[in-house]
């Protein structure tokens, strides 16, 4: 019996053959293992298919995850984790008694503790039955009960545990434009704004978009942070690295990034965007205002989107240096929608919130055109939506408590400790970094890590060849043996070759620092005895 | 020179993905309701959307995880059962820093380990912590499983058809090939093992390598629960084509009645014994989302690997460290779905009490809704002396709409295909935002529209009466009593 299915529909779906794809390049073939425990299955029956390989093994899963790699939960991290496993079950069995982990920037995993507005108003939206109480009015501010009455208001039916709009609840994307708006002094529109479980998976998005294959590249900042090395990996483009010049604070040189497309254009890549992390991750930088208008400029005359990653805007230590968005100064150049493709990413993981387990962020879109939009919203709604309290974090942190309110005055009590206390600790680990024998570190204007460069002796490199390593994955590894701390070997963000260095985050508590200040003294004293020339 | 983002110049797999469940239809009844329209999305699995309230405990307990403050509180057990308190201290003992600290990339391992006890409970069989993974819903695992395995555009996926879009969406997206095997309509949707073979063989013959195989299981679209038998076939099938089986599990707690209940396919998968137990490899995904629990937009889901060769599992573990972790939140709802209430608990009674009740009126619903459609001109709601009934699972619905051959010519006329033609004429006339079957698939010349049996209980009649009303106008303004698309 003849079965007719939908053919053209079968047809759409089932791909002819067609070559925008191309294979992943050979390094990626190296990578991959040739013995798998499921290569020969001695004890089964014999297979009626015609190979031998399971289905899924690392031979023939997709190539791009095998070549792609992040190092912030790298192998460092897998070993500190078993070293911790070790010392619950022996406590004593090695010269520290916890791991301190300062290779991700995640704060309140270290004791910092979370804006309590925020979380009253989290905690009414997640359970709206407490608005009709009584005591309620007793154990939540005023002003915490008002928003979530608001909030509640722009979602349809009131249901927090509804699928909302692919793009985010509108009412709370209104509440983030006029957020931004605020911040920018230039106007900002809520169907430019997508919300997203964090920033990351808004970054993965505008990749999924740019990179048709390998031709296409994108501009990077070398060191960078490894998401956007993984994803472009992950999604088949090319990085082409622009390196940040340490000998000026990790300055941003446009002719360092003129010659870098230049080169990669030269090479037969198709360079579609610039990424810019601003403030600056692993190296904590801020933009000058002309140096932004100098990239804009650029990007305008070069036709590449700018990617500017802008997470840590509210992580801001020195007096001297502030925040402006790459959009407000397109803006300010009299630059509109028709002249230069801008996306901003935001998070509600970093700054003086911290709050990386709820997942929230967003991307501002701006300057592409109706149809392109619909293309992401499309991929947007594949997934439905980002999770609500998320989004509702989001709205909150782009538009917390104002002078009058209730809570304003805890509330800046609370960002004001939490954001003088990181400049504090920036400080006292910066000149401790420095104070090492070889170890140069620069200032973190900005974000959340420090970024030292260990000059490193060359029985040191020679020791590191030997066990096949890099040499600054060898000291983070004898840094963890010798004292639980964790760092993140500078390998895992891009280097100028024959460099070293290691990001360290900036978050532990204030009285954990001390004693992590002495033990990396004497462990290096130590590392440096054993290795000198 | 084209500028970074312009349309020309973006990835063509952008472009060729289709997502039903938000496309067309739904953007325009959007539309119609920015211009004051009343409109009836039945378009998704949105429970809470249309009304369905959340279950009291977990909201309490998640409230009191968001604000830790309140457990010190003295007041506190005054707007807060004790155990509720206890769950939150429990649950809040597991993270490292709360709600607001990055977890484990594949979730809090406490978590993982209350998930493999309920998978143990469920099946009778142990379950590794180790090999469960959590994820911002079960959309995101699956979407991380096609990814793995897709390389280029000549790996395919056997998915059946009808089927949930997402699996067609993540497919072009990943630029790998889908192999459509057709469910029997006249069978209850049912999987018949010759069709699968001749659909994996078709694409072999096309230059495919098949790589794995999706089952929706209970159904969707289709609201089908797969026998034993067929699972075993199944598996038997994977086995020996050397398929993945990817089991989409997340209606496996919208079952009302007991002669068809839900059998997990590892449950009959570890039955089956060597060498099928031990080499057949399997991912089975679930879900808070559906069920009675209807908790979309926490964005909490998992998948279990079973058999999958460790080097295999690290690279999947590498990938979802680059997003992190998933959302604590959604995590704490994943546990407390999987570790309900228990009877002597105090919120025990309130907690079978509000459930029940959800089950309950989703299966009145879902009798309305059949014999409403049933009742109307050339509609036909698939099933058998009851069998449909008695296997209905989901929360969606699949009449089939006889298109009359005037209908179909005006529809190309407005360049729209049959089925969405008519979907947008109900939408237009009566607010109802369905999804085309054309959305999931279907068999050339034969239509359906995917509704929900999500609305209101109290607002069923009158819309089933309002698509009656539309239906039986419409096939009078079309029908022209020569014959119409048939089965």
């Amino acid at each position: 019996m003849l079965r007719r299915f939908a053919a053209d529909k079968a047809k759409h779906l089932l791909r002819p053959l067609c070559s925008s794809l191309l294979p992943a390049s050979a390094a990626a073939a190296d990578l991959v293992s040739s013995s798998s425990p499921f290569c020969t299955s001695s004890s089964a029956p014999a297979a009626m298919s015609s190979t031998k390989t399971p289905p899924v093994s690392v031979e023939n899963i997709n190539p791009k995850i095998i070549k792609c790699e992040y190092a912030v939960r790298g192998e460092i991290v897998i070993l500190a984790q078993r070293l911790q496993q070790e010392l619950q079950s022996n406590p004593g069995s090695r010269p520290f008694d916890e791991i301190l982990y300062c290779n991700i920037g995640n704060p309140q995993s270290l004791g910092q503790l979370p804006i309590t507005f925020f979380r009253e108003v989290l905690a009414l939206c997640d359970h709206p039955a407490l608005l009709d109480k009584d005591q309620t009015h007793g154990l939540f501010s005023s002003d915490a009960i008002d928003r979530a009455w608001k909030i509640l208001d722009v979602m349809p039916g009131r249901a927090t545990g509804a699928y909302s709009h692919s793009q985010g609840i509108k009412g709370l994307r209104d509440l983030i434009a006029a957020g931004i708006a605020a911040r920018d002094g230039f106007p900002a529109n809520a169907d430019d704004i997508f919300l997203t479980d964090g920033a990351s998976p808004a970054v993965h998005m505008m990749m999924q978009l740019l990179l048709r294959s390998e031709k296409d590249g994108i501009l990077c900042p070398i060191p960078q942070y490894p998401l956007y090395s993984a994803s472009i990996a992950l999604h088949g483009g090319t990085l082409v690295p622009y390196y940040l010049n340490e000998a000026t604070g990790w300055g941003l040189e446009l002719s360092e990034v003129k010659k870098q497309l230049e080169d990669a254009r030269s090479k037969g890549v198709t360079v579609r965007a610039l990424v810019v992390i601003n403030p600056g991750n692993p190296t904590g930088q801020v933009l000058a205002e002309d140096n932004q208008r100098e990239i804009v400029d650029f990007c305008k005359e070069e036709g590449l989107v700018i990617l500017a990653d802008e997470v840590y805007q509210e992580n801001i230590y020195v007096d001297n240096k502030k925040f402006h968005s790459f959009k407000k100064i397109a803006r300010s150049m009299g630059y509109g929608e028709e002249d230069i493709a801008l996306v901003s990413f935001q998070s509600v993981s970093k700054g003086y919130y911290g709050e990386c387990g709820k997942r929230g962020g967003y991307m501002e879109l701006t300057g592409f055109t109706a149809e392109v939009r619909e293309q992401i919203y499309k991929i947007a709604s594949v997934n439905l939506c980002s999770n609500i309290s998320g989004q509702i974090l989001a709205s909150l942190v782009m538009n917390p408590p104002q002078e009058g309110d209730e809570s304003f005055e805890s509330y800046v009590d609370e960002k004001d400790g939490i954001l003088l206390s990181l400049a504090r600790r920036a400080k006292t680990l910066e000149e401790a970094f420095n104070s090492l024998e070889g170890v140069t570190c620069n200032r973190a204007e900005g974000a959340m890590y420090l970024f030292p460069r260990l000059h490193l002796p060359h029985k040191a490199i020679e020791a590191a060849k030997a066990a096949k390593t890099a040499p600054d994955a060898l000291y983070a590894r004898r840094l963890l043996d010798a004292t639980g701390i964790v760092v993140v070997p500078g390998s895992g963000f891009g280097q100028v070759p024959g460099t070293w260095h290691i990001r360290c985050t900036i978050l532990p508590q204030e009285d954990k620092i001390p004693a992590i200040v002495s033990r990396l003294k004497e462990f290096h004293e130590a590392f440096m005895a054993e290795f000198r020339d | 020179m084209s500028r970074g983002l312009d349309y020309e110049v973006i990835n063509e797999n952008v472009k060729r993905v289709a997502y039903a469940v938000r496309g067309e239809l739904y953007l325009r009844a959007s539309e119609l309701q920015k211009e004051g329209k009343k409109i009836i999305f039945t378009n998704v699995g949105n429970p809470h959307a249309l009304g369905q309230k959340p279950l009291t405990f977990p909201r309490q307990v998640v409230a009191l995880c968001q604000a830790p403050f309140l457990l010190d509180d003295p007041h506190v057990g005054m707007m807060f059962p004790s155990d509720a308190i206890e769950r939150a201290r429990h649950y809040l003992s597991l993270t490292s820093g709360g709600l607001g600290a990055y977890s484990d990339s594949r979730g809090l391992p406490g978590i993982r380990k209350e998930v493999a006890e309920f998978i143990e409970r469920r099946d009778g069989y142990p379950s590794d912590p180790e090999l469960i993974y959590l994820t911002d819903g079960a959309s995101k695992g699956v979407m991380q499983m096609l990814n793995t395995i897709i390389r280029n555009d000549k790996d395919g996926i056997l998915v059946p058809v009808p089927q949930y879009p997402l699996y067609s969406a993540a497919i072009s997206l990943f630029g790998g090939s889908l192999v459509p095997y057709h469910l029997e309509e006249t069978a209850n949707w049912g999987l018949d093992i010759n069709n699968l073979r001749q659909s994996l063989n078709e694409a072999r013959m096309n230059g495919i390598t098949v790589r794995a195989m999706v089952i929706i299981n209970p159904g969707n679209p289709t609201g089908q629960c797969l026998s034993e038998a067929n699972i075993r076939e199944i598996l038997k099938f994977c086995y020996q084509q050397k398929l993945v089986l990817l089991a989409d599990e997340v209606y496996q707690q919208n079952i009302y009645q007991d002669e068809r209940p839900f059998i997990s396919s590892r449950k009959i998968l570890l039955g089956m014994g060597p060498p099928f137990s031990k080499e057949v490899q399997l991912v089975s995904f679930h879900t808070v989302s559906k069920g009675y629990w209807g908790e979309c937009g926490q964005r909490g889901g998992y998948f279990e690997m079973t058999n999958i060769p460790l080097k295999t599992v690290d690279e999947i573990y590498k990938v979802a460290s680059i997003s992190l972790s998933p959302n604590v939140p959604g995590q704490i709802f994943l546990g407390l779905m999987v570790n309900p209430p228990k009877p002597g608990d105090i919120s025990y009674s309130k907690f079978v009490t509000e459930s029940k009740a959800i089950l309950d009126s989703l299966r009145k619903r879902a009798h309305i809704m059949t014999n409403g459609f049933n009742s109307c001109r050339n509609v036909v709601c698939n099933f058998t002396e009851g069998t449909y009934l008695l296997c209905l699972l989901s929360h969606v619905f699949i009449p089939q709409i006889k298109l009359p051959p005037k209908a179909i010519e005006a529809a190309k006329k407005a360049g729209k295909v049959p089925d969405v033609f008519y979907c947008l004429k109900l939408l237009e006339a009566t607010g109802i935002s369905t999804v085309p079957g054309s959305g999931f698939g279907q068999k050339e010349g034969v239509f359906h529209l995917r509704t929900t049996i999500l609305p209101a209980e109290e607002d069923m009649p009158a819309i089933m009466d309002s698509f009656k009303k539309f239906n039986d106008e419409f096939m009078e303004q079309y029908d022209d009593k020569k014959g119409y698309s048939r089965m």
